[in-house]
């Protein structure tokens, strides 16, 4: 049975079936990241000392990662666009570049891991960065999925475009609205962690 | 359907945006330099944060021009998200006396 409204807006949403799957399962990923942002406030309101975040995390890595994951929002938004003007070339030069990108970040965020590893800073270590480690491990597993759904529409998944050009279009948008959502929340991680 | 003109108007926006949130992010590390007092910190970085947030969900995720439905579920889930937030505040600032 083929799958109805990949394309057409459904009549009572007024949008595609895929569109509106997606922007519900973000807002369950709001409401997700949300009770940890919850969680972290409650921590340092309640903390007698909280150390600042440059103090013990790597700024220039993390300003190097939120630049990273700001051009992968521009790369995954111009892979869209260049399907919707039926340029599947660049599609494929975009998409693969946000990939790319993607795996900058998590080389970066492995590096960033591994000093605080060998210096002895675990999530037991402090409150601090238990919930750092919490925050940007559950992020970093976000990225993780992203890649993977990214990397699957550039390589197999790109099939559909020849049978289905629209309807592939369309998943390529719902795939590119998880990834700027996963940049959304780290443009918040980033101050809240790292500077303040 | 969006046409190639569209479209092609549609490309300077990212592009203007990429360099909006580009120069943001220095603001935000350049700010937090200064070591402002915690309060004046804490403001900037979250003004700062919200209008790059703004600009991602607004340009790159095509919410200036979404469905209704998508604003009715999005208003939902930041009316909860706000009430997740608020809950430490008001347990810090009221404590339950025991």
């Amino acid at each position: 049975m083929e799958i109805p409204y990949t394309v057409a807006e459904r009549p009572d949403t007024g949008l595609n079936n895929g569109k509106i799957g997606i922007w519900l399962f973000l807002a369950s990923e709001v409401m997700l990241f949300g009770a940890l942002f919850a969680s972290y406030l409650m921590m340092r309101l309640g903390a007698a000392e909280w150390p600042r975040g440059d103090s013990i995390l790597n700024v220039p890595l993390a300003t190097l990662n939120t630049v990273i994951l700001i051009s992968s929002s521009v790369t995954m938004v111009m892979a869209w666009a260049s399907l919707k003007r039926h340029d599947f070339g660049k599609y494929r030069l975009f998409m693969g570049g946000t990939v790319l990108l993607g795996f900058g970040f998590l080389i970066i965020k492995y590096i960033e891991y591994s000093a605080k590893f060998h210096h002895g800073l675990f999530p037991s270590t402090s409150t601090f960065l238990a919930i750092y480690f919490t925050l940007t491990g559950l992020h970093g597993l976000h990225v993780v999925g992203g890649m993977a759904v990214n990397a699957y529409f550039w390589g197999p998944g790109a099939k559909l475009w020849k049978s289905d050009p629209e309807h592939f279009t369309n998943r390529v948008e719902n795939s590119g609205l998880f990834w700027h959502f996963v940049d959304l929340v780290w443009i918040f991680l980033f101050p809240v962690l790292y500077l303040l | 359907m969006a046409d190639h003109a569209d479209i092609d108007r549609q490309v300077k926006i990212y592009i203007l945006v990429f360099v909006s949130l580009m120069a943001l992010t220095m603001v935000t590390v350049a700010v937090s330099r200064l070591h402002l007092p915690i309060g004046g910190a804490v403001a900037v970085a979250l003004v700062v944060a919200t209008v790059k947030g703004g600009l991602v969900a607004g340009y790159f995720m095509h919410l200036v021009s979404e469905r209704k439905l998508v604003y009715w579920v999005l208003g939902f889930t930041v009316a909860f998200f706000f009430a997740v937030l608020l809950l430490p505040l008001w347990a810090h600032f009221e404590p339950i006396a025991y």
